[in-house]
């Protein structure tokens, strides 16, 4: 019996968490999110690529490394604590588990190689699946698309679109379809793309196996709020981890401030609370691929319960570092929002846990 | 990861559970009243009809033959045998919750001074003690606390002094749990005034029948006597009754201060407390409608599961790390005592407040649900939020010890 991520997946962590201390600094960061700086972007894009971060999901027989969601958690734990500015739940999670398990055979072959090879990128909106705002929603009639899907993910560059109908039936769109509009929607977080999709009578290539079986939909929802969950929890172990060296420095009253009990008690309360996390996340990971009747259940609760650790994370230790705490001169910020982007992505906290209630028939 | 315990332990499971459907429904001769809120608070619960009655001590006994408990403790002190597999123990603790099939005895004879004796006794004392204690014959308090050493422990100030081949004890202790059942104390005082607060304690095993012990029950908020006072005057036991040498004291109390933390909040019984919340949700209405019916509280409910969950899945992540040597979760362990009494409280405080004015009934309204084991439970979880180091002192380690904060500064005079 072994719990926890084992040792190359510990390995994939630091590296990618080491990789974006080493080349993104808060500075870089800022010109990332300025879009001043797009080259940079991309040569941090280009060096987690190398890492091989975009074939992890893809199955051996497709040329990926055919690894497990685990891994990817291990992965998207050490983009939070870097708030690395690159797509992955979407590009590198979603879209190749709704392929593999949607795909025809014929689909599968040419997309998930080409995931392998970078040369096709995906960008994912299933905001319609979880909870269709007003204006928002698609129409999915023959293999024509019509609709305005919100909130896409990881579309900038993106070649293709997986986006759902309500019904829960994956299909792609191309980027390139005339009838695709492409508006940008600017969040607090500036880390990460957010599009806006216009469909009018675009050609809509369907996931065949998603119009069979509905849970399919569902599984690849699960994925991303896993991984979105992950995401969360690295940036708040990189939060407490700030919050406690700048404790351990900045002195008032002749003492450094992390001898004063208000601010200890706040760094404790914020590492016990994250502390369980941790073995949640990982469990959800591990049944997502092997004890698939627990899976919904722990997707939801970890999605919902690490969203609210992290929101009382990302406050407190903005709290620790006072006035320096709300400046942009820290960029501690940009923590504080990329946790607050994940809240609400694919499901807020009050929409998962009711639908943690459903999956185990409590609300009739 | 791999959540297989592997193939030798299936049969192991098989056995456990084999045992727990013999015994299913099993319940305690009334030796006092007791027991039913202790098993709201094991979340065990017995079946008041059962065909078995025995006696605790005969399950303690029941229990041990078989391996059960007091796995590891050698045979010639009453023990099974047995190695550690602690493994083996997290099966165990998980079938029987389950099946809701009581566990052993607790209590601080069990969970604490057994340990210490086995790390710290004499051959004599580990003779003498342990098997009554195993057997339920001999319960234990524990003297540490006193009216001006509470949270500073170490300043405590009841001494013992040795004359002619005894110590002579005078001072009293406070908020000593089941002092009035029990036969024993252990308790800490000062032998050596002259030499620092914590090298001048040791560490002496009391029997409670001495002459010169009084001691006044205090009624806690669940309104039982769960703890007492307790003073001494000229109190005189044998030399040999000190654990480890003169001074030693301090060490080992904190030797086993860990036992008490860990055992405080056992996940498997928040898990099973949860679930009969959920029951009662299901069960009780409001206009008509389920209480789980009603979006706040089932929200609620969902909030709580969560944290639930997360504290299972830790504790597994804990067993991982003591098996495997290099998992490294220092902090994980210290986080136990403050997370699993502060979830604990919440819970059955949802509990009430779902219930509304149901939830404020206590001892023998005849709307009562659960026996107002939720009440007494969300009381009870206060005093342990309170007890074996408050939850300040805990927060207080886990940013000093887990992230390397610095201590307070000393105050050099109290105002
Ligand atoms: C249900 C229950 C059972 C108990 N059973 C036993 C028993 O069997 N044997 C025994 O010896 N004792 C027992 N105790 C005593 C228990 O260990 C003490 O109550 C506890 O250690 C706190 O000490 P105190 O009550 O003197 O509170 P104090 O130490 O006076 O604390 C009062 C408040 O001050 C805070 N405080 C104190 N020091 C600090 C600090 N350094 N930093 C931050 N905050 C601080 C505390 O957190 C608390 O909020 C029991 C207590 C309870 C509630």
């Amino acid at each position: 019996m072994f719990f926890g991520l084992s040792e190359e997946q510990e390995q994939f962590h630091d590296y990618v968490k080491k990789f974006l201390t080493d080349n993104v600094t808060v500075d870089e960061i800022r010109k990332i999110a300025s879009g001043e700086d797009v080259a940079l972007q991309q040569e941090i894009y280009g060096g987690l690529i190398n890492l091989g971060i975009n074939a992890l999901l893809v199955p051996e027989e497709h040329g990926g490394l055919g690894a497990d969601l685990l891994s990817a958690v291990a992965v998207a734990q050490g983009l939070g604590a870097g708030v690395g500015p690159i797509p992955f739940a979407g590009a590198y999670v979603m879209a190749p588990i709704a392929l593999n398990l949607a795909g025809s055979e014929a689909q599968k072959k040419k997309y998930l190689s080409q995931i392998v090879s970078n040369e096709t990128k995906f960008g994912v909106g299933l905001s319609e699946y979880v909870a269709a705002r007003e204006d928002a929603g698609i129409d999915l009639s023959g293999d024509k698309a019509n609709g305005k899907a919100l909130f896409v993910i990881d579309g900038d560059e993106a070649d293709y679109f997986l986006l759902a109908n309500k019904g829960g039936v994956l299909f792609l769109v191309d980027a390139k379809d005339q009838g695709v509009e492409v508006t940008k929607l600017t969040s607090v977080d500036k880390t990460r793309s957010y599009l806006e999709l216009t469909l009018k009578n675009v050609i809509a290539e369907v996931l065949p196996e998603s119009e069979k079986n509905p849970e399919i939909a569902k599984k690849v929802l699960d994925a991303g709020r896993i991984i979105f969950a992950a995401d969360s929890l690295g940036a708040s172990e990189s939060m407490i981890e700030k919050a406690v060296s700048y404790a351990k420095e900045r002195k008032q009253f002749n003492r450094v401030i992390g001898s004063f009990q208000a601010v200890k008690h706040m760094c404790a309360e914020m590492a016990s609370d994250l502390e369980p996390c941790y073995a949640m996340l990982w469990q959800a990971a591990h049944s997502f691929d092997h004890s698939p009747e627990e899976a919904r259940l722990q997707a939801c609760q970890a999605k919902s319960h690490i969203s609210e650790v992290a929101k009382m994370v990302s406050k407190k230790a903005t709290e620790v570092h006072g006035g320096m705490g709300f400046t942009d001169l820290l960029g501690l910020h940009y923590w504080f929002k990329r946790i607050g982007l994940n809240r609400q992505l694919l499901g807020g906290p009050e929409l998962i846990r009711e639908e943690a209630a459903e999956i185990q028939g409590f609300n009739q | 990861m791999d959540l297989n315990y592997g193939a030798e332990y299936d049969d192991f499971r098989k056995d456990v559970q084999a045992f727990c459907k013999e015994y299913q429904g099993v319940s305690f001769k009334s030796e006092s009243n007791d027991n039913e809120m202790s098993d709201a608070l094991s979340g065990s619960s017995v079946n008041k009809k059962a065909a078995k009655e025995v006696t605790r001590s005969e399950w303690q006994k029941i229990l041990i033959e078989k391996g059960f408990i007091a796995r590891a403790i050698p045979k010639e002190y009453g023990g099974y045998g047995g190695e550690t597999d602690i493994i083996k123990s997290r099966i165990i603790a998980t079938e029987f919750s389950k099946a809701k099939v009581p566990g052993g005895m607790g209590g601080q004879g069990i969970d604490m001074l057994v340990p210490t004796l086995l790390e710290w006794g004499t051959e004599e004392q580990k003779q003498q003690y342990i098997r009554p204690t195993l057997h339920g014959e001999m319960i234990w308090c524990q003297g540490y606390s006193e009216p001006n050493a509470g949270s500073d422990l170490a300043s405590l100030q009841t001494k013992a002094e040795l004359i002619d081949g005894n110590w002579v004890i005078n001072g009293q202790k406070i908020w000593t749990s089941t002092a009035q059942y029990s036969q024993m104390m252990f308790c800490l005082v000062r032998t050596e005034p002259e030499a620092s607060k914590h090298a001048g304690i040791s560490f002496i095993l009391i029997p409670m029948e001495t002459p010169g012990i009084e001691i006044r029950p205090l009624v806690d908020m669940t309104l039982k006597a769960g703890f007492n006072e307790v003073f001494f005057d000229d109190v005189t036991v044998p030399e040999e009754n000190i654990v480890a040498k003169r001074g030693e004291g301090w060490s080992v109390a904190n030797s086993v201060l860990g036992h008490e933390r860990g055992s405080l909040a056992d996940p498997n019984a928040t898990m099973n407390r949860l679930n009969t919340l959920i029951n009662m949700m299901k069960e009780q209405t409001i206009d008509g409608r389920r209480l789980i019916d009603i979006p706040s509280y089932r929200d609620r409910l969902m909030q709580v599961q969560g944290k639930v969950m997360a504290s299972q899945a830790h504790s597994l992540r804990l067993l991982s790390s003591k098996i495997n040597p290099g998992q490294n979760v220092k902090l994980g362990g210290m986080i136990q005592k403050l997370v699993g009494t502060e979830l604990r409280h919440e819970l059955e405080g949802l509990a009430i407040d779902v219930l509304g004015e149901i939830g404020t009934l206590y001892e023998d309204s005849p709307y009562l649900k659960e026996d107002g084991s939720f009440q007494f439970t969300y009381m009870y979880f206060l005093g342990l939020i309170i007890g074996g180091g408050t939850n300040q002192i805990q927060k207080n380690i886990i940013s000093e010890r887990g992230l390397g904060m610095p201590k307070e500064p000393k105050v050099t005079e109290a105002s």
